[in-house]
């Protein structure tokens, strides 16, 4: 060993002589998670807790008061238009939960299992974010001129005589709404179930077909179970995304149903707060249940370290 | 764009011939460095007005547009942030009183006694009283004293802020899909346009121009349009639920570009709409008109303000270019937006003759008319809808409001936008 590379080892055998021992493992994995958890107590939880607190105060035209009142409680759960919203938010969530969950499983099916080259399925998955690099806002406005009375959609139909009046369903209506939910939200199922059906060991289908298993059984004995972890976080994606929107049902109903979050900012733009906080808790709280209640489905913790 | 800048240079010529001789020297010296940041709508906090200010003023104005409630937020929560306000005549009901305003003392106005009586006594001139349904300018206007934190019922010395802005709004229609003639608000919710109306989606206008209709239909009588009672918002809300849910509209609009998509495009053929929106329509070569109605006019205005925080030397600039403000160019500008200043003698001064007359006077267009941004919005010979300032303005039946029981509303109007 020469002495230049006996200097190099030391150095190296020092510096990491230098990290261990003053860095107990506890205080690195405390370090390694501080990123993440600053962000998230500082963004996320102590928004949450302020709008805790505010969702209890009082307040007129002028101004919020500190107090600990249940008013604001009160007439949210006593308008009938909450109950409305969720109702009619759910519907849209499970409607674009199912339609994204066929097409999204299928989509990803054929990527992982049918494609036969990794380049071809690199392209072709390439071609499926293609359209993400334009703002879900420009997406979900360009429906609009597509499917409107004099749309390219409308005019298409009636040039073909396949209806004598344009179709008013078609935009600023429930199925508007739909449609673009699926196309803004598919890639998300696609793209965790994808990954979990990629973990699937080929040689268990080969090995599940040796054994004389049917298409059928194959599918429903291997690859969905093994692919459950993909689409339950496909799943929490789609549904949470369908809660919390704003925009596409304002755009797409043309303002004819109402979501969530656009009744809480109709509270805030009559600088009404503390109401507009309690129903920010509530959409909060309820989304909260539902995904834990879709985790307890599938632990997916353990799946994705497995 | 031509046209402006000529009348730009020309402003910039006879500004600074007033402004140099006025002062001496070291204020000349010491404004050089104040900067008056001046929030607005994007409709009227426009750059090219801040731009010319800054040339004939000699310290810089710099203009930041922001959406409605966005600006009445950030006058609230950080009122230091802006030096000048452009304040909706109804915000004030928000904003008296906070600590975030503050009066302007008449005698630093030069042009107070031109300035429109519709703002300064509430009638019109010739003598008739002016609408008081929802918050007229007149019952807001007056500041009790300096400190501008409540206000008179008389006229003072001190307003809460200078008039700027005011205009008549209406129906907008699509007159060559409506295939009849529209003359009253009933219109909006008449089954001839089954599927092609829509409304603001906002319970502060929105709602007042379904009051208007269904008063004009027979529905309803109110007390005050401008500040209903429970039992009026409550049967003004059912029956529009009725209404909405017999598939009279096609959509609920919260922004500009809508309103002007959905007219343009053929959606709707009559809805709730804004001037500039009308203009927009029709710098696309598609005929818009802003009908006028025989019930009236839902009309709303502007005040220019200046913030509790400015003293001293910025305040003086302030007052220079509150004075230079009403001085014309501005009111000349957004004139051709289709709105009128507080002061229009002054604005006659930087339009030009067939300007005037199409906007002002109601009289066909002698050239073609452009709008701020030098698009040609009317032909030779088009007439203003509506016609003459006080034709329009004349005819005001309720003004934009706040309404006292405004937390009951805003519950009731989410539930008519989700039945």
């Amino acid at each position: 060993m020469t002495a230049a590379q006996q200097a190099i080892t030391q150095e190296a055998g020092g510096r990491a002589t230098w990290r261990r021992p003053a860095m107990p493992s506890w205080a690195i994995s405390w370090l390694q998670v501080s990123p993440l958890a600053i962000i998230l107590v500082v963004l996320f939880a102590l928004p949450t807790l302020l709008f805790l607190a505010v969702s209890f105060f009082d307040y007129d035209r002028t101004g919020i008061y500190p107090a600990f009142i249940f008013d604001n409680y009160k007439d949210l759960f006593t308008t009938p238009a909450t109950w409305r919203l969720y109702v009619s938010s759910l519907k849209f969530a499970v409607i674009v939960w199912g339609i994204t969950l066929v097409v999204g499983f299928s989509i990803a099916h054929f990527l992982i299992f049918h494609v036969r080259t990794a380049a071809m399925r690199t392209l072709l998955f390439l071609l499926c974010a293609v359209p993400f690099w334009t703002s879900g806002i420009i997406r979900t406005i360009a429906w609009i001129p597509f499917l409107g009375r004099n749309g390219a959609f409308n005019s298409t139909l009636i040039w073909l005589g396949l209806t004598s009046h344009p179709l008013d369903f078609l935009l600023f209506s429930d199925f508007a709404v739909i449609i673009t939910y699926v196309h803004l939200f598919t890639l998300l199922m696609v793209g965790p179930i994808a990954n979990a059906m990629s973990k699937i060991d080929p040689a268990l289908l080969e090995a599940a077909r040796d054994s004389g298993a049917s298409r059928w059984q194959i599918m429903t004995n291997v690859v969905i179970p093994l692919s459950k972890t993909g689409i339950v976080l496909g799943s929490i994606l789609v549904f949470t995304q369908v809660m919390g929107d704003f925009f596409v049902v304002k755009q797409m109903s043309g303002g004819q149903s109402a979501s969530i979050v656009s009744a809480l900012s109709t509270e805030i733009n009559g600088m009404q707060y503390p109401p507009a906080a309690a129903s920010a808790m509530l959409l909060v709280v309820f989304v909260a249940v539902m995904v834990a209640g879709m985790m307890r489905i599938v632990d997916v913790r353990r799946e994705l370290v497995g | 764009m031509k046209q402006i800048s000529r009348r730009g240079v020309l402003a910039g010529a006879t500004a600074a011939s007033v402004w140099s001789g006025g002062f001496p020297t070291i204020w000349a010296q010491n404004i050089k460095d104040v900067t008056l940041i001046h929030a607005g709508p994007p409709v009227t906090a426009i750059p090219a007005i801040g731009e010319q200010a800054s040339k004939d003023l000699g310290f810089t104005i710099r203009m930041q547009a922001v959406e409605n409630q966005d600006l009445l937020n950030r006058f609230l929560s950080q009122s230091t942030s802006l030096d000048v306000a452009d304040v909706s005549i109804s915000f004030l009901r928000y904003l008296v009183g906070r600590n975030v305003l503050q009066a302007v003392p008449l005698a630093k106005y030069k042009y107070w006694d031109k300035t429109i009586p519709l703002f300064t006594k509430g009638e019109y001139p010739d003598g008739r009283k002016a609408s008081k349904q929802g918050i007229s300018p007149f019952s807001v206007l007056y500041a009790t004293g300096p400190d501008g934190q409540k206000q008179a019922t008389e006229p003072t010395e001190w307003v809460t802020g200078i008039p700027s802005i005011t205009n008549a709004d209406t129906l907008g229609l699509r007159p060559d899909l409506t295939g009849r003639p529209v003359n009253s608000w009933a219109d909006l919710i008449s089954p001839d346009f089954k599927g092609k109306t829509a409304l603001q989606d906002s319970p502060t206008i929105g709602v007042i121009d379904v009051a208007m209709a269904l008063e004009a239909r027979g529905d309803v009588k109110y007390g005050n349009k401008g500040n209903m009672t429970r039992p009026e918002i409550d049967k003004t809300i059912d029956l529009m639920m009725e209404i909405k849910k017999s598939g009279q509209f096609r959509s609920f609009w919260t922004s500009f570009d809508q309103s002007v998509n959905l007219m343009a495009s053929g959606e709707v053929v009559i809805q709730s709409m804004w001037s500039p929106a009308v203009t927009a329509v029709r710098t696309r070569g598609i005929p818009c008109t802003f009908q006028p109605l025989k019930e009236g006019y839902r009309g709303w205005a502007y005040t220019f303000a200046p913030m509790k925080h400015l003293s001293g030397l910025k305040l003086d600039c302030f007052y220079e270019y509150m004075n230079w403000y009403s001085a014309g160019f501005q009111g000349a500008f957004i004139a051709r937006e289709g709105y009128y200043c507080g002061v229009p003698e002054n604005a006659k001064k930087f339009l030009t003759p067939a300007e005037w007359d199409y906007w002002y006077d109601g009289k066909p267009a002698a050239t073609e008319i452009k709008d701020p941004f030098g698009k040609v919005m009317e032909k030779v010979g088009g007439v203003r809808d509506g016609g003459a300032f006080w034709n329009r303005m004349g005819n005001i039946a309720v003004w934009n409001s706040v309404m006292d029981e405004d937390r009951y509303l805003t519950r009731r109007w989410t539930e008519f936008i989700t039945a």
